[in-house]
């Protein structure tokens, strides 16, 4: 198999980090991004995507969150891929998140590789990536990054703010950051911290991208290589920890693939295996590795609770805020507890919160998937908060 | 204290209200003011936190079957799964003005401790049960020799969610050991209207079906 990649050159490979397809606000060096690690990063750029329109009001907002390897591309097809956007099941004309009601909006998080200043953009100080020079970020940063993109939008606050996952941890913090602008909060599949087992899944991931000697120290782009194995490999060990033991069991048990028996060799013999290769491969064509692993590190410290003396009910003090709490039975990687503790903060409180754990074994991909029931759940939700906020549509 | 109590008992309409309301849920939001922080415990489909919300009540919901919390929560209902007897430690003191226990109370484990919870998380508290004293269940024990069937009761035994029943004399025993004052009291009767009557407990113990009790903490 030739490696494509390798053939591509640098301008070709960067340029969806530089110039996406998509609207991108470039904030000058005097604007800078305040980075938790300390740093005032700038100039930057956030690249994002809008549906729907913005009434006269300007309070129909909806700010979508992605996912660790999500993107802005919610419901248009992805411009490298060419494949549907992710959640165009959940945001549409006549969806739960109804962009003939709504001004749906998402932002490509900072980190990120589809047009927000991450390590595949363009160092203006040397002409070349960023790399491994890219500051580390952080889920507040994302947030405060996104906030600067609303003041620039001419948005003061959110009618709501809904993610799974990274993006559900994006959505608690811009709860606890910013309680005035965001009216309704959904938090899908989502935690006030990574846990410890989530940690050492993603540390997996990093040292999989890291021992490819493609990586090249992170300097990959400069030398002409692009360490696609090491990062087909976190994919597909991150792509378990999506589903279930039912879910996988249910899709391919352990029936082979094009062949009725076993080749007696390391083929991809059963369909599971072909399955995960080709989940590694497609991801390789679209993500940036070194991006990978900000994304995951930036996960990785989110602790909402460090932030507020470790008592996470401190970051909802007073708030104003409605929430909707969302988790599925059969996540295991953000289990029900996990939603649970974040209610328990949210009542302690006195916050206006529901919460529901919606049964199925699809496991954490759960909540980009056909769930019926999840969907009239965020419908009730939203029409709850429109009457509560007084919101008409257009 | 007996003799503070307000024990005008009221026997009002079964069966459905005005607004096609359970007359019981009518009972229960009669007692709850304007304006006010409502936690109602094991709220079921919503349909007493709906009729609070259409007298602008700021009503929360906790319910233990995941059916129920769903349809709660798309309906719009700030509702989370969750059980009486472990979740309501999680509650701060005085965060609501009421917290209910709407045909609640005889299917917890531990009725005392969820009793104690209530009384601290709100500043007063409404329960409604159904009366186990009445003289219909007492004939089924005593002339039938089985458990009894009304149409409020209508589970077998083995099946019951209903695990901690108690009659209205009973349930003030309860009052009086965790320090709750009875504000008021009003029994439910099958065919009866709306009266005010100055009978002695032991009449409602008999003849209500349900109970319904306003408390607050005591001192």
């Amino acid at each position: 198999m030739a490696d494509v990649s390798a053939t591509l050159d640098l301008a070709d490979r960067t340029r969806e980090a530089d110039d996406p397809h998509s609207p991108v606000v470039r904030f000058s060096a005097n604007k800078p991004l305040r980075l938790d690690a300390g740093v005032d990063f700038g100039p930057w750029q956030i690249a994002y995507q809008t549906y729907g329109t913005l009434n006269a009001a300007r309070n129909n907002a909806v700010l979508i969150c992605h996912a660790l390897t999500g993107d802005q591309h919610v419901v248009n097809d992805h411009p490298v891929t060419g494949k549907p956007g992710w959640w165009e099941t959940m945001v549409g004309a006549g969806r739960p998140i109804d962009t003939e009601r709504y001004f749906v909006i998402c932002p490509n998080v900072v980190g990120g590789c589809m047009g927000s200043s991450g390590p595949a953009s363009t160092n203006p100080a040397t002409g070349m990536p960023w790399g491994l020079d890219f500051p580390v970020i952080t889920v507040r940063d994302m947030v405060r990054a996104q906030a600067m993109l609303l003041d620039h939008l001419g948005i003061e606050s959110v009618f709501a703010v809904a993610g799974g996952s990274m993006g559900g941890m994006q959505v608690l913090q811009w709860a606890a950051s910013y309680p005035q602008r965001v009216f309704a909060a959904l938090p899908i599949a989502a935690s006030t911290r990574h846990s410890a087992q989530n940690i050492a899944f993603h540390e997996v991931g990093r040292q999989a991208v890291m021992a490819d000697p493609d990586w090249r120290g992170g300097r990959y782009f400069a030398e002409g290589t692009n360490p696609r194995r090491g990062l087909a490999v976190a994919r597909m060990g991150a792509h378990i920890t999506y589903l279930s033991d039912a879910a996988l069991h249910r899709k391919f048990g352990r029936r082979f693939q094009d062949r009725d028996n076993p080749t007696f060799s390391f083929d991809a013999d059963f369909q599971v295996e072909s399955y995960l290769r080709h989940q590694g491969i497609t991801f390789v064509e679209r993500f940036d590795a070194n991006s990978y692993l900000y994304l995951t590190r930036a996960m990785d410290y989110f602790d909402l609770a460090g932030d507020y003396d470790g008592v996470v009910g401190k970051a909802f003090r007073g708030t104003p805020t409605r929430f909707c709490v969302i988790s599925f039975t059969s996540d295991w990687l953000f289990p029900t507890p996990e939603s649970r503790a974040i209610v328990h903060a949210l009542n302690a409180a006195g916050a206006r919160v529901s919460f529901a754990e919606i049964t199925t074994d699809k496991g954490h991909d759960a909540f980009l998937l056909d769930e019926p029931e999840l969907f009239a759940i965020v419908r009730g939700f939203l029409a709850g908060a429109e009457k509560a906020r007084g919101l008409s549509a257009g | 204290m007996l003799s503070r109590v307000k024990y005008d008992l009221t026997m009002a309409e079964a069966a459905r209200g005005p607004g096609g309301s359970r007359v019981d849920l009518l009972a229960v939001a009669d007692m709850v003011s304007h304006g006010a922080r409502v936690l109602d415990v094991g709220c079921g489909d919503g349909e007493l936190l709906r009729l609070l919300e259409t007298r602008g009540v700021d009503g929360r919901g906790i319910e233990l079957s995941r059916e129920g919390v769903n349809e709660c929560v798309a309906k719009g209902l700030a509702v989370v799964q969750g059980d009486a007897d472990t979740d309501l430690e999680d509650y701060p003191n005085d965060a609501f003005d009421f917290v209910i226990l709407s045909q609640t109370l005889q299917a917890t484990r531990q009725p005392r401790v969820v009793l104690e919870h209530m009384l601290r998380i709100g500043r007063h508290g409404i329960v409604s049960f159904p009366n186990f004293g009445h003289w219909k269940i007492r004939l089924q024990i005593f002339f039938g020799g089985h458990m009894p069937h009304t149409d409020n009761l209508p589970y077998a035994w083995w099946e019951t969610p209903n695990i901690h029943f108690c009659s209205i004399k009973d349930f003030r025993e309860l009052c009086h050991a965790v320090g709750a004052r009875m504000e008021e009291a009003v029994a439910l009767n099958a065919w009866g209207r709306r009266m005010r009557l100055k009978m002695p407990w032991w009449f409602w113990n008999l003849f209500g079906e349900q109970a319904v009790f306003l408390l607050s903490r005591r001192g």
